[in-house]
């Protein structure tokens, strides 16, 4: 403990001249130093210690039937394998814990609170560096080492552990960053998997699209009919977030306007389902205002219109797929996307 | 029992006997045999009572003849299954104009919906009512359930069907509440912004599937507080309001004087 005392020597205070006189200021506050230390009701009163202590012990008590209970509720209630079972057993364990570990950080915070010592302490810093006499051995063992290796008469091994110590992390960086920089091939954006003649299926089931099938007001998520092993292949995923497409039938009367020139067929459009913000699918199709609504930013495409951008964030409309139906009456694209599907990257150049 | 055994051979036994047999037969035959769908007993006086009924409550919007109006759709060719879906769970009669039809207390009865059913599926062909075994979630698959309501229903109604915002005050209705039988006809019909999922898309099983899916959530979730399942709004609401104020709390606590 120590008195309020500035350790600093006079105070520097300033005098300054205004146009009244001369007024004296310090610039500094006065430190008021530590509280004057009261005591507790606890550090007067036994009889307030001893009811706190009980407090304490019990709070404690209290911790150990929660280490109890849950020990009880492993044992007595297990996870069935139904939801409401998983969820009983997770909470009674959940509770158990809780009230074991609160228990026990309540005692400690108010021991700590009501009966240990609460006089306030005063610690002055020292010096974290070492002393001048640790310090010289120190740097004299550096010296004798550099001198021993005789490194300043070998320049030749200079330069060979110099050499080996810095080609070593290339071990390391060099498959690090080969494998996060992957494939730097951006080509591969601008294709799907779709190309001439691939027919469309609904997704997940695989199952192609007829025409005829489509009543108006319809819509249908669709994947690009693949062989069903295909699906199955870790490529796949990949290869649908590019491809999925929104297909939606409308009445040919409201259908306005293409994206791509002659890409519907009777009230039928095929969009991709990737935003061109970020790349999230768009798929809340409104089936009465024909507007597609983007769920993260809210973009909302009008795809009666060309699926024009008529709200939110999105720059530019999603990219129509070009479609028309087989010889067996089931829906197939005639091409690929011509532009690169969702959102901008610098090599997209449009 | 004696003077049974003596009239066994009277010669009005054998008709008797016949009158009961036919009497036990048919009583048996009426108490097992099941109820027939809704759509098959549209009889020309249901469709007459629907006629009427349609008059007075719906002709207003939707045209005397159903042939619709600039303020409402034709419901020629919608077929009993839209009829039954918008009636029963009250959207029409509709109160008033608004950005969409919302689930009211339902204004028409059973036998009302029915003859409304019956008077529209008469104007022209449309899906009808689902039996009782096509909504039937206990029978469908709720794994591959998932995985359809996941690819064509989270993206507007929740990845466990709580429902979502549209655009300019309209929303997707959460789904708890909405009988399997609602939701079969919703996908079938695609009642206002919802698109139509016809038994091509969405197979009648499937259909059936999605609909076990949708019941195994009304267990809640097995990890405690659902908080709606809303997501990281009210999630997000919690955790920095109660979660933060308690740590708060803790730390003003921990940090008092002990008077």
């Amino acid at each position: 403990m120590s008195e309020n005392q500035n350790p600093q020597g006079p105070s520097r205070d300033v005098t300054r001249h205004d146009g009244h006189g001369t007024v004296a200021q310090t610039d500094r506050f006065v430190d008021p130093g530590v509280p004057e230390h009261r005591p507790r009701l606890t550090d007067t009163d036994p009889k307030a210690a001893k009811r706190n202590e009980r407090i304490i012990a019990i709070l404690f008590a209290v911790s150990c039937l929660g280490t109890i209970g849950s020990i009880v509720a492993y044992f007595a209630v297990r996870p069935d394998g139904t939801t409401p079972g998983v969820r009983l057993s997770t909470v009674l364990l959940g509770v158990a814990i809780a009230v074991s570990l609160f228990g026990i950080g309540f005692a400690a915070v108010h021991w700590a609170k009501t009966l240990m010592s609460n006089k306030e302490y005063v610690e002055e810093r020292h010096s974290s560096s070492s002393s001048d006499e640790v310090r010289g051995v120190v740097q004299q063992g550096f010296k004798d080492g550099l001198e021993d290796s005789g490194i300043a008469r070998r320049p030749v091994l200079k330069g060979a552990v110099v050499s080996a110590l810095a080609l070593f992390p290339l071990t390391i960086a060099v498959p690090l960053v080969s494998s996060v920089g992957g494939d730097w091939n951006v080509g591969k954006f601008r294709h799907t998997l779709w190309k001439k003649g691939t027919r469309l299926a609904y997704d997940p089931s695989g199952r192609p699209i007829k025409a005829a099938d489509l009543t108006v007001g319809s819509v249908a998520h669709v994947i690009p009919d693949v062989p069903a092993e295909e699906r199955e292949s870790h490529e796949w995923i990949t290869e649908k977030a590019k491809a999925v497409v929104l297909l939606v039938r409308m009445d040919p009367r409201d259908h306005k306007r293409d994206h791509r020139e002659g890409a519907s067929y009777d009230g039928i459009v095929a969009y991709s389902k990737i935003c061109t913000h970020v790349g999230c699918p768009v798929a809340l199709y409104e089936q009465q205002t024909h507007h597609l609504l983007c769920p993260c930013h809210q973009s909302t495409f009008d795809i009666s219109d060309g699926s024009k951008v008529v709200f939110g964030p999105a720059k530019r409309p999603l990219p129509q797929l070009p479609i028309t139906v087989d010889s067996e009456g089931y829906l197939v694209a005639e091409d690929d996307f011509n532009e690169p599907i969702g959102p901008s990257y610098w090599e997209r150049l449009k | 029992m004696k003077a049974l055994a003596a009239r066994r051979h009277h010669r009005l036994a054998p008709v008797v006997l016949l009158l009961l047999a036919l009497l036990v037969t048919g009583g048996v035959y009426a108490a097992l045999d099941p109820s027939p769908a809704q759509a098959d007993t549209a009889s020309t006086a249901d469709i007459e009572t629907g006629k009427k009924l349609f008059q007075a409550n719906c002709a207003t919007c939707h045209g005397p003849n159903a042939e619709g109006t600039t303020e409402a759709p034709s419901l020629v060719g919608v077929g009993a299954a839209a009829v039954d879906f918008q009636v029963s769970t009250g959207r029409m009669p509709m109160q008033m104009n608004g950005p969409q039809a919302e689930a009211k207390p339902r204004q028409m009865d059973e036998e009302q919906t029915a003859a409304l059913a019956a008077f529209v599926a008469s104007l022209g062909a449309g899906p009808a009512i689902p039996t009782d075994e096509q909504v039937d979630g206990s029978k469908g698959d709720p794994a591959n359930g998932m995985a359809l309501f996941r690819t064509n229903c989270a993206m507007c109604h929740n990845a466990v069907g709580a429902g979502g915002a549209l655009s300019e005050g309209k929303f997707a209705p959460p789904l708890f509440d909405t009988s399997e039988r609602n939701v079969y006809q919703a996908m079938l019909t695609g009642p206002q912004s919802m698109p139509v999922f016809n038994d091509a898309n969405i197979t009648p099983d499937e259909k059936r599937d999605i609909i076990a899916f949708l019941d195994e959530q009304d267990q809640g979730s097995a990890g405690g507080l659902a908080l709606g399942s809303l997501g990281p709004v009210s999630e997000g609401l919690w955790a920095w309001i109660i979660g933060i104020g308690l740590i708060i709390g803790g730390a003003v606590w921990i940090g008092a004087k002990s008077s």
